[in-house]
């Protein structure tokens, strides 16, 4: 699939979740719910928002985006699936012996993944290096990080936040997937972030908030960024978003469906 | 050591238009020179170490030859996990150049001391660890490195430390150098043991020792040829370093010696693993730990009397 000329996003949406659920499943792996949660924003990133392109992967011109909450690769996996990024062979490398694929990312310029990650709070200081550097260069591409609301606990993230105020670094753009819950409850029992907008913009970037699922709405946010300042857009989501049993449920952090509750998710996605 | 390192990086920087330097806020004065000729090739990231690391990978990810400069626990041990994933497992061209190895610091205490740097940083895959012995090394050292294929760690000292060397030496990353050629001692050291060790050389041979010394640089990738063929010709071999005995020069030589068949006598001279028993100014907590040229050359010689 190529980028731009896939008019139904919602459609590819619903084809990620169900190539999340087999890989999750046929592999025991964890993240299901940090993986659908993530779905629309990186659709939209990969068909939409990124220029960056499988024939040509070391393009120093290329935009570079940054799963900084590596463990909801699976729906990284797939989107770079239906990319171009990895054949159907390499997808089923996922988690098994001998595979290609981790349930944490590792750097592999040829199919995409630009840093490894699955340790929280690198990935935003990843990018603000690559903008710096991108700036250094008077390159044009644009450096795009998406976190997780939970790793907003590691102090590195802030450290890197006040960075890139310091440095002007409009060319970088932080995406915060704020599915409320992290591996053992939800965020506001264990570090609340709230007011979680106040405090980006009081870190000197440029906010937009939109939901996090909503296609139209994350377009918009992309086309409205700061241009002098660099930008955060806080994605309200849904964790394990697409499957009734699975949202806002902290049992699916880790979980991996079984045969059962495997049957009545594809039900759901497929309906 | 500082100066002549940042110094002859400054001249590199001149035709490696990549060079970019970065520090968490420390050396002060160090690096006016570097700014004022290149201001938008350093960066004083903040009192923030770890970002500073993942700000370096993400420069060298984008063609940047990064340094990074902090004072020891602070450059990599607060830092420790980024370096790991972000430098090492990655296997990116950053210079880590960590100021005050050992005692170097001396009053400013413990929090300042650098004495589990090299058993950490010898620990991970693809990073190399190099001490240079004086400032003629560590000029040597900042040419070697820049083109440097994979991340290195370079402990160095701060200021004043004497010359060993008169002129510039060649100086290969990986390859000891024998500064004196015995048979019947041999004497393994690292950085700020290298200097005083030379007179515990010539106080041995009033005792009628003939020692071989040898400063190991490079203790990853470390020079196991050397070793080997000294193991096969000295009956004594000691390993001296400002560094904690365990982990260290004195733990990869063992490595090294135990796997070789040596069968004669080997012990390791450092600082024992414990912490906070003295006060005082480098040099005097160096002579506590028996790190000089006479302490030094008293543990050698028990240890042969007592053979």
């Amino acid at each position: 699939m190529k980028s731009g000329n896939y008019s139904n996003y919602k459609e590819l949406a619903r084809s990620v979740r169900l190539t999340i659920l087999r890989l999750i499943h046929e592999t025991k792996s964890p993240h299901i719910g940090s993986s659908f949660s993530i779905v629309e924003i990186l659709v939209a990133l990969y068909f939409k928002i990124l220029k960056v392109s499988p024939e040509d992967p070391f393009n120093k011109e290329r935009d570079r985006f940054i799963l900084s909450k590596g463990h909801a690769c699976p729906a990284f996996y797939a989107v770079l699936h239906e990319r171009g990024f990895l054949t159907k062979d390499e997808l089923n490398g996922f988690a098994i012996n001998e595979g290609l694929l981790e349930q944490h990312p590792s750097l592999d310029l040829k199919h995409g993944i630009e840093i490894t990650s699955g340790s929280l709070g690198h990935g935003l200081s990843i990018g603000a290096g690559m903008a710096l550097a991108g700036k250094l260069d008077k390159a044009n591409y644009k450096v795009y990080a998406l976190l997780s609301d939970g790793e907003l606990n590691e102090g590195s993230t802030w450290e890197a936040m006040m960075f890139a105020n310091q440095h002007t670094l409009n060319n970088l753009i932080a995406m915060v997937d704020c599915n409320k819950i992290q591996a053992l409850g939800h965020t506001k029992d264990i570090i609340d972030l709230n007011p979680i907008n106040k405090k980006w913009e009081n870190f000197g970037w440029h906010v937009k908030q939109v939901n996090g699922h909503n296609f139209n709405q994350i377009f918009k946010a992309f086309n409205t960024l700061h241009r002098d300042k660099p930008n955060v857009i806080i994605l309200q989501t849904v964790k394990g978003k697409g499957v009734s049993f699975m949202e806002d449920n902290v049992l699916w952090h880790y979980r991996p469906p079984d045969e059962e509750e495997y049957a009545r998710a594809i039900k759901e996605l497929s309906k | 050591m500082r100066v002549n390192f940042f110094r002859a990086l400054q001249d590199l920087a001149k035709e490696r238009k990549n060079i970019i330097l970065l520090t968490g806020d420390l050396g002060f004065k160090l690096f006016d020179s570097f700014r004022s000729q290149y201001p938008d090739r350093f960066y004083n990231v903040g009192v923030a170490e770890s970002n500073m690391i993942g700000i370096a990978a993400g420069l060298s990810l984008s063609g940047k030859n990064v340094y990074c400069y902090s004072i020891i626990p602070f450059l990599i041990m607060r830092t420790f996990e980024h370096i790991r994933i972000d430098l090492a497992y990655n296997n990116l061209k950053v210079k880590l150049v960590g100021a005050g190895g050992g005692f170097t610091y001396g009053l400013e205490g413990y929090t300042h001391f650098g004495l589990e740097d090299l058993a950490l940083m010898r620990s991970l895959p693809n990073m190399t660890v190099v001490v240079p012995a004086d400032p003629q090394e560590a000029i040597s050292l900042a040419k070697a490195s820049v083109e440097y294929d994979g991340p290195i760690y370079i402990r160095l000292g701060k200021t004043g430390e004497p010359f060993i060397h008169e002129k510039p030496i060649e100086f290969r990353i990986g390859r000891s150098i024998i500064l004196s050629e015995g048979k019947d001692i041999a004497i393994f050291a690292i950085g700020s043991m290298v200097y005083p060790l030379i007179a515990t050389v010539e106080l041995l041979k009033k005792a009628g020792f003939n020692a071989t010394l040898i400063n190991m640089h490079t203790l990853k990738p470390l020079d196991k040829a050397i070793i080997e063929q000294v193991s096969s010709s000295h009956s004594f071999i000691f390993t001296v370093e400002e560094h904690y005995v365990n982990g260290g020069l004195g733990s990869a030589v063992a490595e090294v010696l135990a796997e070789s068949g040596f069968n004669g006598s080997f012990r390791r001279i450092g600082i024992p693993n414990d912490l906070g028993k003295y006060i005082g100014k480098s040099d005097y907590l160096k002579g506590k730990y028996g790190l000089t040229t006479e302490g030094v050359y008293k543990k050698i010689i028990e240890c042969v009397e007592e053979v």
